[in-house]
């Protein structure tokens, strides 16, 4: 990694902390979470993540999981400090989070990784897909109103999940039925033409990021990517995590997630 | 205190080597890694001679209670972890046991004479579960490449050496005999258990490694009666590890014979596992009387201390053969 990081990170308490659910929202094809988490930092950076593990009947579901904690960018964090998670049930870890109810706990690791570094040039840009809009939302707030949020989704449903957004938002759906048809790589080449003058921030499956990586690399544009690889620790403990950069093999949890797009080679 | 190989302990619980990465988590966790630090001493990752990048990734699955990993031994070799790495560990509260491997006796005998010198190091631990590139067989899985590899660097050290165990081995306990008498001062055990998983849609092998080692509770009986035969057969100190997740499974292995224990996989699911699992053991064994009381063993006829304090009586069912000197 560069000398001087400009990637910030809050640290984490040492050692998993019990926190407990609030609110459980649907939203479409998404579950929002918010979790009550006193004990842990009201300062975590955008695109720094958790570990998350119900505190009951963690395991036991089908094919006796999940057993692993899950790894999951924070949405949103409020006072308390409470913490928002977005989530998509789409395996046995996934599906037990989404079945916990308000006052269910939930055992936490983070704030974990580094998280997106300030605009370096122009005005900020952010590209999320599907459930990878979620660290674009504190992003967001953070950087004001006026970062257009381009965000892509399969469907509808799925969109709904633009609603969680403060600020101005652009919808593109692969199936057209909400906003733009067609990709969010698409909406971002279109505002890159009105002026390229930007830093662009994107989180999303390999496909979207490698599309946006490509788009940014050919037009000298800046990038940030908030990358996504099964964890078993979230810590640097495993070796698990590991993507291929410029730079050999690097562990997302502590050299990632956020990653300068010109350290890599493309997105697999 | 704990007296194991002659390191005074602090307590009973250790990591296994490769699943915590005390450099990363300060990275995560800052200065209160150091101040609340999980275990009683700190096995390194496996150092190798050259710089290794690993197997490409995918490197996990998830299996029932457990996982199966194809990390490949990632490190930054032997002259960046000497330069580099020793003294980011210095703040570390605890003895410092370095792992090594070298695929054969020359250039584990380079690692050890290099490792053992730094006064740092309070031990080391040699990874066994590789192939000899002369021999082509696992070294840990076979007696005589065991005893070879141990012979060849015990000259080297007056230092402790731990031998880490493969359970993928016909014997285990024939294994251990033999490093013990190479001169061994402990054995470690269970390394991973091979496994595989495949593709969900194109039915090829999941892992970038193809097969990788199976942790966690789902392998902890198995680890268990492993640890309960080698301790039966050897004098040595024995390092129990396997699917360790609470101070009874800790117990557990302690009271099947190892001198202390290890614990791996669970530190993925909760960083400060050590800790808690050593406050668990002590609540426990505080029940019983306390750590050091000796206490009759389940097989033997005698009891011994808990810590490795002594050695027990030569077993007269080894049947192991003196190793052959290269």
């Amino acid at each position: 990694m560069t000398v001087a990081d400009p990637r910030p990170r809050t640290l984490a308490p040492f050692g998993r902390r019990r926190a407990v659910v609030r609110e459980v929202e649907r939203l479409g094809a998404y579950v929002r979470l918010r979790v009550d988490d006193g004990e842990g930092p009201a300062d975590p950076r955008p695109g720094q993540f958790y570990m998350l593990a119900a505190a009951e009947r963690w395991g036991a579901g089908a094919d006796e999981r999940p057993f692993l904690p899950r790894a999951l960018s924070f949405a949103r964090v409020t006072g308390g400090p409470a913490l928002d998670f977005v989530l998509e049930a789409v395996g046995p870890g996934t599906e037990r989070l989404a079945e916990l109810r308000p006052g269910e706990g939930l055992w936490l690791t983070g704030p974990l990784g580094a998280g997106f570094p300030p605009p370096e040039r122009g005005r900020p840009l952010l590209a999320g897909g599907g459930i990878g809009v979620a660290p674009l939302l504190c992003w967001q707030d953070e950087l004001g109103p006026q970062a257009v949020a381009l965000l892509g989704f399969r469907s509808a449903a799925h969109a709904e999940a633009a609603r969680l957004f403060a600020g101005a938002v652009e919808v593109a759906t692969d199936d057209g039925s909400a906003g733009h048809r067609g990709s969010v790589t698409d909406l971002l080449a279109a505002e890159l033409d009105r002026d390229g003058e930007a830093t662009v921030y994107a989180c999303g499956p390999p496909a979207m990021l490698e599309a946006v990586r490509a788009l940014c690399a050919d037009r000298g544009v800046p990038c940030w990517l908030a990358l996504e690889a099964g964890m078993a620790c979230g810590y640097g403990a495993c070796f698990g995590c590991v993507v291929p950069t410029r730079d050999g093999y690097v562990r997302l949890c502590v050299d990632g997630p956020v990653l300068d797009g010109a350290l890599l080679e493309e997105v697999a | 205190m704990i007296d194991f190989c002659g390191i005074r302990l602090a307590g009973p619980v250790l990591n296994g080597s490769g699943t915590f990465d005390a450099i990363a988590a300060e990275r995560a966790f800052g200065d209160a890694l150091w101040e609340a630090f999980p275990f009683d001493a700190y096995v390194t990752k496996t150092i190798t001679l050259e710089p290794r990048a690993g197997n490409p990734p995918p490197r996990l699955w998830e299996t029932p209670a457990g996982m199966i990993n194809s990390i490949g031994l990632p490190n930054k070799g032997l002259e960046r972890f000497l330069a580099e790495d020793l003294s980011r560990l210095a703040p570390l509260p605890v003895p410092l046991v370095v792992s090594v491997m070298g695929h054969g006796p020359g250039e584990l005998a380079r690692l050890v004479g290099a490792v053992a010198e730094r006064e740092e190091v309070a031990a080391l631990e040699l990874n066994v579960s590789c192939p000899n590139v002369e021999s082509g067989l696992i070294i840990g899985s076979d007696p005589a490449e065991t005893a070879r590899a141990v012979a060849a660097v015990r000259p080297l050290t007056g230092k402790p050496l731990i031998v880490k165990l493969t359970p993928n081995a016909t014997d285990p306990p024939a294994v251990a005999a033999a490093a013990e008498e190479a001169g061994a001062d402990a054995v470690s055990l269970v390394n991973t258990l091979k496994g595989m998983a495949l593709h969900p849609r194109t039915r090829e092998p999941w892992l970038g490694g193809r097969t990788g080692g199976v942790s966690g509770p789902a392998i902890r009986a198995i680890a268990l009666a492993q640890v309960h035969a080698v301790a039966q057969r050897v004098g040595i100190a024995v390092v129990g590890m396997g699917g360790i997740q609470t101070g009874a499974h800790a117990r557990d292995f302690l009271d099947a014979g190892a001198t202390v224990v290890a614990v791996g996989t669970e530190s993925f699911r909760d960083p400060a596992a050590g800790r808690r699992i050593r406050a668990e053991l002590a609540a426990l064994t505080e029940a019983d009387g306390g750590f050091a009381q000796a206490r009759p063993h389940p097989g033997r006829e005698e009891p011994r201390p808990m810590w490795g304090t002594g050695k027990k009586p030569a077993n007269t069912r080894k049947t192991v053969k003196q190793p052959q000197r290269t």
